[in-house]
């Protein structure tokens, strides 16, 4: 038996995720008492394979031919199947990026598992096999008892910290028979924003709602993100209005966020944007209306106009960078 | 071009979730239900491109009997037919094994789903229906065109995006951005209600989870509000305090 963990990576380098993955699948191995393995999929070098022995994978297949470069889900999910009967995994981890989503649900058709997305914490093994999952969109949080003898969990980003656990690198190549069914989409172009920090595995993030007044106001938005090596995100209303793309909409009907700290200015925080934003750490409010719900479900504030305040507050954090960095 | 577009129930967006004493539920009285947002998108995009290049858009409902009038709503909306599966959703699984058994044999173009329901977030059906059919699958798509048997998508990734073709059929899952959702008009409201609604009963399906426990987010403690000129305060607590960062 084993705990099988999917390490996804982005031009050939593993991501935070990755280890938080690897962090997961070794403590759910280590309390079941077998081995964790790690399955990579593409063009990574053994350098980089070997890192994920650090955080607890005893063994790492790695599927790298030219046909598995780019990701197909439906080709990337049979490996992982495959991959899972080879090494006789009873639990599958993989991480809920945006490929992960598409990916998981296949593997756990495969497997006839029971397959839980978006989990927040260590399943609890002590009786049966729970896990706990967000639902009604960060509103509220489900438990899950798998009943199936293969379980597959893909792992909210940012929810459980990457530990360290240093094993012997074991790097095997694994070649499974490839069904060219599996090979239909085809990746045309891959657009990347070098210098953004990705929303959903942020660990601060700097959002702005209609108390901005206008997408020209975004450049203070944009600077306090930098200087904090946060990511840009926004309120519904923002979006809708093209004031900043829907890729950076958090709220019910957006991405869940889960960062350290989410610093929210000009957002008066209704029911669905507050849904988005629960399962953040720290949150700072800063906005004009003393009256603004959202106070009501932050740890910190600033009752002030934004326009005034954020100038300052960037200046203050270079300070403090300057300081401490 | 044949589309099916597979539509959940689901709370209103401005819905405040409680559930039972027991923790095992959750409590749907006085609740307003609607078409889950992103599932209305889906539908909004294959009403544009069958009206566009003719064709046809069937929306498939996995419920019991209370829940037509969501179905109807997708029907004044613009969708060709429906069909309901008479059996209450028990998990994403469930759900896509009815929506395969249905479509099976029907030579659908395009099953397209929202990314995900605002209630049990499972981003799951289109993955799990592709698999089930043996079809390609591209989830959380904020950009569809059709060209010929070509479908051209822009898929979310993490910092940005990815362009991908693929070959009709497929089996596609959608987000914001790839339209704007309609609001029906009278006549469509008129007409909704003699459009064909098809009932169909469930295929049998084996258990492998089950939802147990139920709970809410811990309430913050009460905020602590520092003075718009003392912002350095804020940067200290941040640090110190909170460290975050």
């Amino acid at each position: 038996m084993s705990v099988l963990v999917y390490a996804e990576n982005s031009n050939g380098k593993f991501k935070k995720s990755s280890f938080e993955v690897v962090s997961y699948g070794y403590s759910i191995a280590q309390q079941m008492g077998v081995p964790c393995v790690a399955i990579s999929i593409g063009d990574v070098t053994n350098d980089e394979l070997a890192r994920l022995s650090q955080y607890g994978a005893s063994k790492i297949v790695s599927v790298n031919n030219d046909q598995m470069k780019a990701f197909v889900n439906q080709a990337y999910g049979s490996v992982i199947a495959e991959a899972a009967k080879v090494e006789e995994s009873t639990v599958v981890v993989l991480s809920a990026s945006f490929s992960g989503k598409g990916l998981a649900p296949r593997v756990a058709v495969k497997l006839e598992a029971g397959y839980v997305d978006g989990a927040v914490s260590l399943p609890d093994i002590s009786a049966g096999f729970t896990v706990r999952k967000g639902a009604f969109s960060g509103k509220a949080f489900a438990e899950v008892s798998l009943s199936s003898a293969v379980k597959v969990i893909a792992l909210m980003p940012n929810a459980y910290k990457v530990i360290e656990n240093a094993q012997t690198p074991n790097i095997t190549a694994f070649s499974p028979v490839f069904n060219n069914n599996d090979f239909k989409t085809m990746i045309k172009e891959i657009v990347r924003a070098a210098d953004k920090v990705s929303l959903p595995e942020a660990e601060i993030v700097v959002s702005g709602g209609r108390g901005l007044k206008g997408p020209e106001n975004w450049g203070m938005v944009e600077e306090l993100a930098n200087l904090l090596g946060a990511a840009t995100a926004c309120s519904k209303p923002v979006s809708d209005a093209h004031w900043r793309p829907h890729s950076e909409h958090v709220g019910q009907t957006g991405i869940a966020v889960s960062p350290n700290l989410y610093i929210a200015i000009g957002i008066s925080g209704a029911i669905q944007h507050l849904a988005g934003v629960s399962s953040s750490k720290v949150i700072v409010v800063i906005n004009k209306d003393p009256e603004a719900p959202f106070f009501k479900a932050a740890d910190y504030g600033i009752v002030g106009d934004a326009f005034e305040v954020i100038p300052k507050l960037i200046e203050a954090v270079k300070e403090f960078k300057s300081v401490n960095a | 071009m044949k589309i099916l577009v597979c539509i959940s129930n689901v709370p209103d967006t401005t819905t405040k979730i409680n559930f039972s004493d027991d923790a095992k539920s959750f409590v749907t009285a006085g609740v307003q239900f609607i078409i889950n947002p992103y599932d209305e998108i889906a539908l909004t995009r294959a009403l544009e491109l069958t009206e566009a290049q003719g064709g046809t858009v069937t929306v498939i409902h996995i419920g019991d009997a209370s829940s037509e009038p969501t179905i109807r709503k997708a029907l004044a909306i613009g969708a060709t037919d429906a069909v309901r599966i008479n059996a209450l959703p028990r998990d994403a699984y469930f759900v896509a094994k009815q929506i395969a058994a249905y479509a099976k044999d029907q030579a659908f173009d395009i099953i397209i789903t929202g990314r995900e329901s605002i209630d049990y977030n499972g981003s799951q059906v289109a993955s799990m229906i592709g698999e089930l059919l043996d079809l390609p699958s591209v989830s959380i798509v904020k950009v569809m065109n059709v060209e010929g048997t070509i479908v051209t998508l822009e898929r979310e990734i993490e910092g940005g995006k990815e362009v991908i073709n693929c070959p009709l059929p497929l089996v596609v899952s959608a987000t914001e951005g790839m339209a704007e959702a309609r609001i029906p008009n009278m006549r469509g409201i008129m007409s909704a209600r003699t459009k064909p609604l098809t009932t169909i009963e469930a295929v049998e399906v084996p258990t492998l989870l089950q939802y147990v426990k139920y709970d809410k987010p811990a309430a913050r403690s009460q905020v602590k509000l520092v003075a718009a000129d003392d912002v350095k305060g804020l940067v200290d607590l941040l640090h110190i305090e909170a460290k975050a960062i």
